[in-house]
């Protein structure tokens, strides 16, 4: 019975071959899933899921700076190097304040120097090095960096993919020579 | 106007027409082809070109044509030239004694059916010229695979249309036609069902259409037999190939299907019908199941088809000669 069975197991899986029309003219009927981009958009709850390129986090005592304490930490996890921070220099000393501390260390006294603030000036993320792996983002101690939901990061040149990831933030410390980009 | 015969400026109109027939066919399948894959697949297919992508076909035509026709150094020739031309050519051929309609017949010839599968076999010839000629492993892999494929589905393809000429004494496809009615329980496929399978499953293997498109398997192969072809040298293989599947749904729906003859009106428009309901038929198949493996195409071939096909002819004339 069982070597009968064997011999017609072939013929009763041809029924398959139907299940698979059946699948296929099931999808042909329904609805198509592709949007077609210029013209329509994806829905927001899309976005919402989307891993775009990084970006900071915005200190939550002044939105207009961001969280980011520059201790580099993110710079040697990023396996791309794509990262590059400079952090602000100390604030600039005028000749008279340096004699002051000076005299007051040749008397013995602790003098407190004015300290770098714990703030970026430079914040640049290559793009086009950029694999989205988000080690950054798990690297990092005070949670600054994130993943943007921009789905449509797009640009015409090298020069448009090194983000500069401090631009959102009017207040944030910038370089003595620094001229914001004109948009 | 005398010196000319008029079979003979029959059969040039004839000629000219069918070209024109097959070439208007070929942009028409590309889309339907890509449109089906598209809707199956539940995206939109070619969108952009003209509106819902309908001149696509057009600018593929016109991208093949502009592009460099190259040659790799090794290969020879003669024979790497004459492959695509030897796919392309015969195929217009097989038209010649497609009953259309109840006229429309390029030539009423009585071994048509002869004719059809006699020039078909060029198509092996060419498939394999191409994969050799190129000098390249892919196209020889192709090739041997074309070969082994075509001449073994070949059998079981006769097989079954021999059931049918047996069963009518004619080889002539327009008797055949006509001498099914016009009512579907009249046709073929009801009293030959085994045989209008195994026409099926051979005929998509004859024109290397998936599930059996092994000769090309992109996957495997690159591009199998024209994987060094360019431009226009791919474009013939690619025309013969929706030509192939024309003259196969063609001959299907005269021999099984009834041909011209339909319910109410008999004519040319029941043939159409059938055959793009056949060729509908091969692009979703195209696009639903996966390739078979090399031995499990020739098992299919020789444990299922050819035994089948063999006890289906023994029993069709059996009962010929028993009524």
């Amino acid at each position: 019975m069982s070597a009968l069975k064997k011999i017609f197991q072939p013929v009763t899986d041809l029924w398959s071959l139907v299940v698979g029309l059946q699948i296929t003219g099931r999808n042909f009927a329904q609805r198509q899933v592709t949007v077609h981009y210029p013209r329509q958009e994806v829905p927001p709850e899309v976005n919402a899921s989307y891993r775009g390129p990084i970006q900071l986090v915005a200190n939550p005592r002044n939105a207009a700076k961001p969280k980011c304490t520059a201790c580099n930490i993110c710079v040697p996890a990023c396996p791309s190097a794509c990262i590059t921070v400079v952090k602000a220099p100390p604030p600039p000393i005028t000749p008279e304040q340096e004699k002051a501390f000076q005299e007051a260390e040749a008397r013995g006294e602790e003098v407190e120097r004015p300290a770098a603030p714990r703030e970026p000036i430079i914040w640049i993320n290559d793009f086009s090095l950029c694999s989205l792996c988000g080690v950054c983002v798990e690297a990092c101690p005070t949670h600054c960096i994130e993943f943007s939901h921009d789905l449509y990061s797009v640009g015409t040149s090298r020069k448009d993919f090194k983000h500069d990831l401090l631009a959102p933030f009017p207040e944030a410390l910038r370089p003595a020579d620094y001229k914001p980009e004109e948009k | 106007m005398s010196f000319i015969a008029p079979e003979l400026l029959r059969i040039v109109v004839g000629m000219v027409a069918v070209m024109a027939f097959v070439a208007l066919n070929v942009l028409v399948l590309v889309y339907a082809e890509r449109k089906g894959a598209g809707h199956i697949q539940r995206r939109p297919g070619p969108y952009e070109v003209g509106p819902h992508g309908i001149l696509q076909p057009l600018a593929d035509a016109g991208k093949l044509m502009g592009k460099q026709l190259l040659m790799p150094k090794s290969a020879d020739p003669i024979l790497y030239w004459m492959a695509p031309i030897l796919a392309f050519f015969p195929v217009l051929l097989l038209f010649v004694p497609m009953p259309f309609g109840p006229v429309l017949t390029v030539q009423d010839v009585n071994l048509g059916l002869l004719l059809i599968l006699a020039f078909a076999g060029l198509n092996v010839l060419a498939t394999l010229l191409a994969g050799w000629s190129q000098n390249n492993k892919f196209g020889l892999l192709g090739a041997a695979r074309a070969v082994s494929q075509s001449v073994a589905y070949e059998i079981p393809l006769l097989l079954s249309v021999l059931c049918i000429a047996f069963q009518y004494g004619s080889l002539n496809l327009s008797t055949i036609v006509e001498a099914q009615g016009s009512w579907p329980w009249q046709w073929n496929f009801l009293c030959q069902p085994l045989a209008f399978l195994i026409f099926l499953v051979s005929a998509f293997a004859e024109t290397n259409r998936a599930p059996f498109d092994l000769p090309e398997a992109e996957s495997e192969l690159t591009a199998g037999f024209h994987t060094e072809y360019s431009g226009m040298g791919f474009g013939l293989f690619f025309m013969a190939e929706y030509a192939n599947m024309v003259v196969v749904s063609g001959v299907c729906s005269a021999l099984f299907l009834g041909g011209w003859r339909g319910p109410f009106f008999d004519g040319v428009w029941w043939f159409l019908i059938k055959v793009y309901a056949i060729l509908a038929l091969i692009i979703w198949v195209r696009w639903t199941y996966p390739r078979v493996r090399f031995d499990q195409l020739l098992n299919i071939n020789w444990k299922w088809l050819l035994p089948l096909a063999t006890a289906n002819l023994f029993a069709t004339v059996f009962l010929i000669k028993l009524f």
